[in-house]
């Protein structure tokens, strides 16, 4: 079974495991402060790490090209609020044009 | 009735990022059949987009299951917060159990009558369930069709989407400073350790800033 087999079945299961048990648990196993404090920063440590390694690493190296130039212009486009599949095109527009004048 | 109005347009609109995700997680060399079955069975964007990036980025299965469930935690919290709203046993449970994302909560809890809360809750489960999965397969089936992914701009859209998730959530100074410390910690251990690790291990932060404050 390939690592993306494994991924899928892996991180399905467990996504539903933890629908189901918000569901199904009484509400003082997962309602302390703390847990609710952390689950809020949760997100943004790994989203913010998820956009770091995506964006300037390539396997162990630390390598600036044109994926900054769409990351740019995503984050432009968010100053201005616009709208998330603007801001997934754009960046992809972005990128490619850095990419086609070779950076 | 205009719960059913907001439900459909949110859900037409969110998804449509089904595409951006379809794109994104053939380019991260998972296959059509993989991509679609990630929007079906784990069906909650956060995690979705990491798994896929995490393992385009050449990390492992483990990295990328453990990152996308601790992304995904939260739908736990929502749970919670629905189960006395719906009051469900048995198949319906686990219906509403699939259906429990960000959306579907953010519209029910929106609601102010009870049987709205319920009405928002199924319709945009459902609603963004239906098209998060077919935009899914024609993003799936468009970036398959069009060769080099860095030409097109792929690869920066991953990231794109990454910023756009979390972008909303850095609201206070807290929250900036946590994230300004997950891009440095994450990109030390980039030269260090295995792919995956450096993503997961900025977790620690949450939980150490999480736990004291």
């Amino acid at each position: 079974m390939t690592p993306q087999w494994i991924a899928v079945i892996g991180t399905s299961l467990l996504a539903f495991t933890l629908k189901y048990l918000g569901h199904s648990v009484p509400a003082s196993w997962l309602s302390h402060p703390r847990i609710q404090r952390i689950n809020t920063l949760i997100p943004i440590v790994l989203l913010t790490a998820l956009v770091a390694v995506n964006s300037v690493t390539v396997k162990t190296k630390i390598i600036f090209d044109h994926r900054l130039a769409g990351l740019a212009v995503a984050v432009t486009a968010l100053l201005f609020k616009l709208p998330f599949p603007v801001i997934v095109a754009g960046a992809a527009i972005g990128s490619a044009i850095a990419y086609h004048f070779k950076y | 009735m205009s719960v059913k109005r907001d439900s459909f347009s949110l859900s037409f609109a969110v998804g449509a990022y089904g595409t951006a995700f379809g794109a994104a997680s053939v380019t991260a060399h998972f296959t059509v059949l993989q991509s679609c079955l990630l929007s079906l069975l784990t069906f909650s964007g956060a995690s979705q987009f990491a798994v896929i990036g995490v393992l385009g980025a050449g990390g492992s299965a483990i990295s990328g299951i453990a990152t996308a469930t601790l992304l995904g935690s939260r739908n736990a919290l929502y749970g919670l917060r629905m189960a006395p709203i719906l009051k469900v046993r048995g198949l319906k449970r686990i219906v509403a159990a699939q259906v429990t994302i960000d959306e579907s909560t953010a519209i029910a809890t929106a609601q102010k009558d009870e049987a709205d809360q319920v009405t928002g809750f199924w319709h945009t489960g459902f609603g963004v369930f239906v098209f998060w999965n077919i935009f899914t397969l024609l993003g799936a089936l468009g970036a398959k069709a069009i060769g080099n992914p860095s030409a097109w701009g792929l690869d920066a859209a991953v990231p794109a989407a990454f910023i756009g998730l979390v972008w909303p959530r850095l609201t206070d100074r807290k929250s900036r400073l946590i994230a300004g410390a997950a891009v440095l910690l994450s990109l030390a251990l980039v030269p260090i350790a295995p792919a995956g690790v450096p993503i997961i291990t900025t977790a620690l932060l949450a939980i150490i800033v999480g736990w004291r404050v």
